[in-house]
């Protein structure tokens, strides 16, 4: 029973985890149709300016904390912006060419991030209730993911309150809906572009410092690891679907945590054989609209 | 004026469609001297010609032109951008020492076994990956590369883990194993850099290959006029693997032995890179994509390692001394300014001369993908 409660709950953190770096890329996918793969360069410059700000204050505070993942939210939104702004832009509705110029940044990131901070993971220390454990049903839970799952939760609110209360929210939704309506009625969608990249930016930003805490080590490699899984996650909830990608996150990680306790640590080709099913039975995810 | 349609190629002058070969040819010829031969070019190779070192560098930009061949099979002529293709390459080379070591067979019948293992992964992953298109289909083959990845990590007794797998030297012939057979493994790869030429340009000259390029043109119509889009993308895309998985080969004999590195989706985007340097279309752009690439990491590497650059201040010293982050640097700026990389960037200025207009090949087929999407939503 207390395994099945520990599997259960620590597989909603680590989907809340890949929630917060799928919810950009689904986003900035249903409206652009650009796959961004510059999401995990976004989330560990992030998660390395987070970590250096936490140095400088004393890793042990919960204030130096908090200040590391609004840092962090603050890093990756600009430079999200930036790279909308100069590289994505410029290439506007060319949609294979802005893959391949986040295929670059990514490449050419990891490789700076690597001449910067090195080529091995640093260990980190974050408050110490980070690293004990909270007894839910006998199950002992790592209190980072309650961290993760309060951040998603949050991040999600966030989103849905803004993309369903504000004027930009709702332009974003008509312009995955339909965009060349939305162009034809009058209005910029390109600024929303910005947007969308700049939100996106954040979630990845929040994702990054709080990955960090979960691996409890950071490394130029921290983004990359995780994009892969946060792909699987919007594909099978269905490219620009928010609610799929929150769904798929969930199913993706409590079924990963599943086979990682039961079937011997096979949990990365689990997701993947899921992904494979998921492919063959319904091509468009759970939430996507008809390809 | 006349607009470029199907898989361009370089102009041909007045020696007409023999042109390709010729030049093919005597470049082959040269390339298969060259061990002989003592010739230096200081700066770009490391040594004389005839040195293994330099040949060492040389099979290696040909297997990895020889990969780029196979990616560009791909993505220029059936516009499939796959992020999973290194998955076909590490199954080639993994494949081998694999075989090799468990099954005890000779080199030749383990390739051809290599060989065979790669094309069935490639047949069963392609068929799974194809119910999707455009993007949807690059995430989900870099996931199968991935699964590839993290499988070969995991199975350490059998693929020797995060350490690489050593190949098993002792069912190689001897003239393929050593230093002082360098030249001879430099022929080899030669051998299968022609072979995947070969290939490729049969593809793209048969049946198959042109109702690809139809299919990456407009897949509707392909389908209203009763062909199948499907089998022939499978077709091609299982085509294109088979190629990387005999690059992989030539991989892990070349390097004799392999690690996890040459599964995962950093290895497909360098190929990426060197496609889209060389010019997306064109088969001598992979090559010259490829050769390039190869060449610039290796001297990027040696430059990197340069008293001048250690002394720099910081701010410098960090991104010259990674030749990634400048490789990267090109790519982008490949992309921004020289959408058609090499290849393309000489073939637009030849047609320009001849007054005709030419449009780069990945903004046609961005053009081509945009109705599709369109037309079944």
């Amino acid at each position: 029973m207390s395994g099945l409660v520990l599997i259960l709950i620590t597989g909603v953190g680590l989907g809340a985890l890949y929630f917060l770096v799928a919810s950009g890329l689904s986003l900035i996918y249903g409206l652009m149709h650009v796959l961004n793969f510059a999401h995990g360069a976004f989330l560990t410059l992030s998660a390395f300016i987070g970590w250096q700000v936490a140095q400088t204050l004393g890793t042990d505070s919960w204030g130096s904390f908090l200040a590391s993942v609004a840092v962090g939210a603050v890093v990756g939104a600009v430079f999200a912006t930036l790279t909308e702004l100069v590289l994505i832009r410029p290439l506007y509705e060319r949609h294979i060419e802005q893959v391949l110029i986040t295929v670059g940044l990514s490449f050419a990131a990891v490789a700076l991030f690597e001449g910067i901070w090195g080529t091995d993971p640093i260990n980190i220390n974050g408050p110490g209730w980070l690293r004990e454990t909270t007894e839910v049903l006998g199950a002992r839970i790592p209190n980072t993911y309650w961290v993760l799952m309060i951040a998603a939760v949050l991040v999600l609110a966030a989103l849905v309150l803004f993309l369903q209360k504000t004027r930009y929210g709702m332009i974003i939704r008509a312009g995955v809906e339909n965009r060349s309506m939305v162009t034809a009625l009058g209005i910029d969608v390109r600024r929303s572009f910005t947007l969308v990249f700049a939100i996106g930016g954040a979630a990845a930003g929040i994702g990054g410092v709080l990955a960090m805490h979960y691996f409890t080590f950071v490394s130029a490699h921290l983004g990359s690891t995780l994009l892969i899984f946060a792909f699987i996650v919007t594909v099978i909830g269905g490219l620009g679907s928010l609610t799929g990608a929150a769904i798929a996150s969930v199913v993706v990680a409590v079924l990963q945590q599943f086979a990682n306790f039961y079937l011997d640590g096979t949990g990365d080709f689990i997701v993947v054989a899921l992904l494979a099913v998921v492919l063959l039975v319904r091509p468009r995810g759970i939430l996507g609209r008809k390809a | 004026m006349t607009t470029t349609t199907g898989v361009p190629t370089l102009v041909r002058g007045r020696l007409g469609p023999a042109l390709p070969f010729l030049v093919g040819g005597v470049l082959v010829v040269v390339m298969a001297v060259l061990p002989l031969l003592n010739i230096s070019i200081p700066g770009i190779l490391p040594g004389p010609t005839y040195t293994p070192g330099t040949l060492a560098l040389l099979s290696l930009c040909l297997v990895f032109a020889a990969l780029a061949l196979s990616y560009n099979l791909l993505l220029g002529t059936s516009g499939m951008l796959s992020f999973g293709h290194a998955l076909y390459f590490g199954a080639g080379a993994y494949g081998l020492g694999v075989v090799l070591r468990f099954l005890e067979v000779p080199l030749w019948p383990g390739i051809l076994i290599a060989l065979l293992g790669g094309l069935v992964i490639a047949l069963v992953t392609g068929s799974v990956a194809m119910r999707v298109n455009g993007i949807p289909f690059a995430m989900v083959t870099l996931a199968f590369a991935q699964a590839g990845s993290v499988l070969v990590r995991r199975n350490q007794q059998i693929t020797g883990g995060e350490e690489g797998l050593r190949l098993p030297v002792e069912h190689v012939p001897d003239w393929l194993v050593g230093v002082a057979n360098t030249r001879n493994l430099y022929w080899f790869t030669l051998v299968v850099l022609v072979v995947v030429y070969l290939v490729v340009l049969w593809v793209d000259r048969s049946r198959l290959g042109h109702l690809a390029q139809a299919t990456r043109e407009n897949e509707l119509r392909v389908q209203v006029l009763g062909l199948h889009p499907y089998r022939a993308k499978l077709a091609v895309f299982v085509v294109a693997a088979g190629c990387a998985s005999l690059s992989g080969i030539a991989y892990m004999l070349l390097q004799s032995g392999t690690q996890p590195s040459a599964v995962g989706a950093d290895l497909t985007i360098t190929v990426l890179v060197m496609v889209v340097l060389g010019g997306v279309g064109f088969r001598w752009g992979a090559i010259v994509g490829g050769v390039l690439y190869t060449i610039l990491d290796q001297r990027l590497t040696v430059l990197a390692r340069a008293e001048w650059i250690q002394d720099l201040p910081g701010i410098l010293r960090v991104p010259l001394s990674e030749p990634l982050f400048l490789l990267g640097v090109l790519f982008i700026l490949v992309v921004l300014f020289l959408p058609g990389g090499i290849a393309g960037s000489v073939d637009a200025a030849v047609r320009r001369r001849r007054g005709e207009r030419t449009r780069s090949e990945l903004a046609r087929m961005d053009d081509s993908a945009e109705p599709r999407s369109e037309v079944t939503a």
